[in-house]
This record gives C-alpha cells, sequence and structure tokens, in this order.
C-alpha cells in the first residue's frame, strides 16, 4: 500500500518537474532547519549532479561545523562556501556565518557584510535572489522550518524568474511561521512534508531521469 | 565545465544588468569612481536599495539624475560603499596581530601601517588601542585610507554610537584588551568620543584600491572585508599594491573569509596565522 502511494507521488512530481532543467537547488531554514537538514539530505544519492546551496540562521560568532557535520553523513562532498570559489556541480555547499552568501551570473561565490536582512545574516533572501538571478529557470528553491519571514521574498524572486518552488508543509514543520509566509507570498508550485521533498530531491537532477 | 554550466552562461544579460553596467560606466567617466570591477551581486542589491530612497524607478533613471546632479551622486555613493564594520570585530585577528606580528614590529624604529579601505574607522581606532597597549603606537604612522569622503570625516570625527559600546567592550576584551575600554572614550556629541592621541598620527587620505597606486613603504598592512566586494581581476590589482607597498617580509592582515588562495599572489604571502587570516610577504 505504502509502496504504491510512493509511485503514485513520484509520478505526480515527475508530471510537476516535466519540461524544466535544474540546475542547482538552493535550501534555506531557520528555527529547526538543522533538524530538517539531518532528515533531508541523506535523500541525496551518490554522484548527484547538481549544486546544493544550504543557507540556515546560525549565531554570528561561531565558527560552523554544519559542513563538516554533513561531510561525514553524505555520500556527495559538502564544504562551507568560500568567496570567490567556482561552484562545482555535484557539490553540497554550506552559508558560513556573519557574511551574506550570494552567486555571481559567473557561477561563483561571494561573501559580503551589508546589513543582516530579517535580522538575519547570511540571509535566505539575499542567497535565493542572487542564486535566481544567476539560474534563472533552472533553480529549484526550497524553504523549510522558521520563525521568520527571511526566505519569503527570496523564493517569490526564484517564482518570478521562472525557478521551481517548494515549501514545507507548515503542519510538518516545527516551526511554522517561514513557510507560512512563504506559501503566502509565492504561491509555490509544491508543499510537501519533509520526506516527501526527500523523495523529490534525486529527481531535481531532471536530465538524468 | 559541464554543459549545464554553459548552457546558463549563454543566458542574455537581464535589462538590469545591462543598467547597471551602464550606471557604473557612467560614474566611472563622469566622476572618476571606479566600480566596474565590484562583485555584481552585492552591487546591485545596494543598488536596488538606493532606488528606493532615492524614488527612482528604474537603474536608467538613477543614471540620469546622477549625471547631472552631484549631490544625488553624493547620495549613491553611500550606497556603492559598504559602510558597515565595528571595532574589534573577529577578537581573533587582534589576538593573532599581538601575538604573531608585534614582535616583529617591536624591532623597527619606526612604523608604517596602513588601514586600506578604512571605512568610518573602527578598525582604525581598534588598531590604535592595540598598538598603545602594546607601547608602539608613538612610533607608528598609520595611514587610513578610503574613497568614500563622509566615511573618512566619520572616522576623523571619531564619535561611535553609544548604543554598540557594550557589543565593542565585549570584542575588545576578547581581543586581548588591557584596560578598561571605557578608557579610550568619553560620551559626548551625542556619541562615544574616542581619544584623540589615539589619531594623532593617523593621516586620513581618499584614496582608490581601484584606479590609484602605492604612495609609501608600509611594515602592516590591513585591509579587511574590503576585497571581498571586488572581483579576481580587482583583487589581483590590489594584492600587488600591497606587495609592492609592504617592506621586505612585511604583514598583511585580511577578514576572516577572505583569501589569497585564487589570486596570482597565492605564492607570494606565506600565511603565519593562517586561521585568523594574517600573512607574512614571502622573502625574494
Amino acid at each position: 500500500m505504502a509502496a504504491r502511494d510512493d509511485d503514485a507521488l513520484r509520478r505526480a512530481l515527475h508530471e510537476a518537474l516535466r519540461g524544466r532543467r535544474i540546475g542547482a537547488v538552493v535550501i534555506g531554514g531557520s528555527a529547526g532547519s538543522v533538524d530538517a537538514l539531518i532528515q533531508l539530505l541523506p535523500a541525496l544519492p551518490a554522484g548527484f549532479g547538481l549544486p546544493v546551496f544550504c543557507i540556515l540562521h546560525l549565531p554570528p560568532d561561531r565558527d560552523s561545523r554544519l559542513a563538516e557535520l554533513f561531510d561525514e553523513r553524505l555520500p556527495v562532498p559538502v564544504r562551507e562556501a568560500a568567496d570567490k570559489e567556482a561552484i562545482v556541480p555535484g557539490t553540497v555547499y554550506f552559508a558560513g556565518p556573519g557574511y551574506h552568501l550570494s552567486v555571481e551570473r559567473d557561477f561563483t561565490f561571494s561573501l559580503s557584510c551589508e546589513p543582516p536582512v530579517h535580522f538575519a545574516r547570511p540571509a535566505i533572501d539575499v542567497l535565493m535572489e542572487s542564486s535566481a538571478d544567476a539560474y534563472g529557470a533552472g533553480l529549484a528553491g526550497i524553504l523549510l522550518t522558521g520563525a521568520n519571514h527571511d526566505g519569503a521574498e527570496g523564493m517569490a524572486h526564484i517564482r518570478a524568474t521562472g525557478g521551481f518552488t517548494v515549501v514545507q508543509d507548515p503542519r510538518d514543520a516545527q516551526v511554522a511561521v517561514m513557510p507560512q509566509e512563504a506559501i503566502r507570498r509565492c504561491n509555490p508550485h509544491l508543499v510537501l512534508p519533509l520526506a516527501r521533498i526527500g523523495m523529490l530531491l534525486p529527481m531535481l537532477e531532471t536530465e538524468k531521469s | 565545465m559541464s554543459h549545464r554550466t554553459t548552457n546558463h552562461a549563454d543566458k542574455p544579460p537581464s535589462d538590469v544588468d545591462i543598467e547597471l553596467r551602464m550606471l557604473v560606466e557612467a560614474v566611472y567617466l563622469k566622476y572618476n569612481y571606479d566600480f566596474r570591477d565590484y562583485t555584481g551581486a552585492s552591487q546591485k542589491r545596494r543598488v536596488l536599495a538606493a532606488m528606493r530612497v532615492m524614488e527612482c524607478e528604474t537603474v536608467s533613471s538613477l543614471q540620469a539624475r546622477v549625471m547631472h546632479d552631484a549631490a544625488a551622486f553624493a547620495q549613491l555613493l553611500q550606497y556603492l560603499t559598504i559602510p558597515v564594520t565595528e571595532m574589534f570585530r573577529d577578537p581573533d585577528y587582534y589576538q593573532a596581530i599581538r601575538r604573531h606580528v608585534v614582535p616583529f614590529l617591536e624591532t623597527y624604529p619606526s612604523l608604517k601601517l596602513w588601514v586600506a579601505g578604512c571605512s568610518t574607522g573602527e578598525e582604525v581606532y581598534s588598531l590604535a588601542i592595540l598598538l598603545k597597549e602594546e607601547g608602539l603606537l608613538e612610533r607608528t604612522l598609520i595611514y587610513a585610507t578610503d574613497i568614500n569622503p563622509e566615511s573618512l570625516e566619520a572616522a576623523r570625527r571619531g564619535v561611535m554610537p553609544l548604543e554598540r559600546m557594550r557589543h565593542y567592550t565585549e570584542n575588545y576584551q576578547k581581543a586581548g584588551g588591557r584596560h578598561a575600554f571605557s578608557d579610550y572614550y568619553t560620551a559626548a556629541y551625542g556619541g562615544a568620543l574616542f581619544d584623540r592621541s589615539l589619531v594623532e598620527h593617523v593621516t586620513f587620505a581618499d584614496h582608490s584600491l581601484a584606479t590609484d597606486s602605492v604612495f609609501a613603504e608600509t611594515h602592516f598592512i590591513s585591509c579587511r572585508n574590503v576585497m571581498i566586494y571586488f572581483n579576481r581581476r580587482l583583487q589581483n590589482r590590489v594584492l600587488g599594491l600591497f606587495h609592492e607597498s609592504l617592506v621586505h617580509r612585511g604583514f598583511l592582515g585580511l577578514g576572516s573569509k577572505e583569501s589569497i588562495d585564487f589570486s596570482s599572489y597565492a605564492q607570494r604571502f606565506e600565511p603565519l596565522a593562517r586561521r585568523e587570516r594574517v600573512f607574512r610577504k614571502v622573502g625574494a
């Protein structure tokens, strides 16, 4: 029964992705999102071909060990995004604390220390908007649990530039505020519980399927 | 690179991208401020913020305004530059200066220090306090340079917002400060006025890392979170300036996420404190 549900869901997800060529994935979250990523990112298969940008709200003065933590657990390379670094497909990047992270039009990262956006630096909006400018319709944006409005603007920008938008179901989120605001602002293509976003993740590499 | 990257790189520039390029070109030709090699994403955000405040609907209309109105350009300049900084930002950096750089600086009878891109002066005052506590301030000449005249003026005044003092005091203590931080300022002019003797030997000057050349030989250059706004070409230019300015085996301090690994100067500086981003010029 469960298997048949999964098949039906997979078909529905394929349908939602029909005609798309995804080039990069950006995932944002705040309160509760470390747990959410621990649940979600292991869905990435070895050899996954897209770059994935992860951005969580973090305390500003602390060294983040997130990249190290996930590098040990995932079958794909994980690291903290560095200034002027060229984006390598198949790598998971984390935004470090204390700086905004952007993607440039030449597919390199850049850091900046402009003021926080929605009290956050790094801000999800900043990464999502710049990624959308760089990848256009080839960007998939995923917004998870959180207690703040950061990310809603970024998701709306991804939607406006033709990208694919997925928001965690607020009923499934540890804190519903962030996904709720994003749903209100961007009218996402899909609203899914975390487990189903995990099923979707490998399918985003549309050119493989 | 993969076929995907190629496909996306073929994406034509958006109207806003075209307008932004024309804006910085116009600013360069008209006012001789060169923002052409600044990174795009952050610059776009700051121009869009200026448009909202200056009530311009498009980048092109903003361009028309600054072309014909120098006061409007002065306003835009506050957005094109990034005056966001704090005193003793990243206390570990200052600890590393005390531990790894000061012992060398002590061996020189007179010192020249360059704070490049000093913005509103927070880093200048922080380093001056550190040098004073290490007994080096009297023999040090500090060049504090920036392209933004309003920032330089604020740096000269040395009045910081009082509400920041608690945070700066914490930073100062973590940075190895030896006194009470409040010894260095008095409440005045609606803020914290820093001790004038700290900047007695500071020359505040207009200098562009993008267009100007080296003006002095220096022993230590601190340039933190300035080059992250530059593309690689401009970063290379700036590292070239620093390399030229520094004395044999001179010292270079960068922001905590800045790297020279991707630059053409990677082999010409060696890390002295890698995590704190303190480098030393490699001997010839």
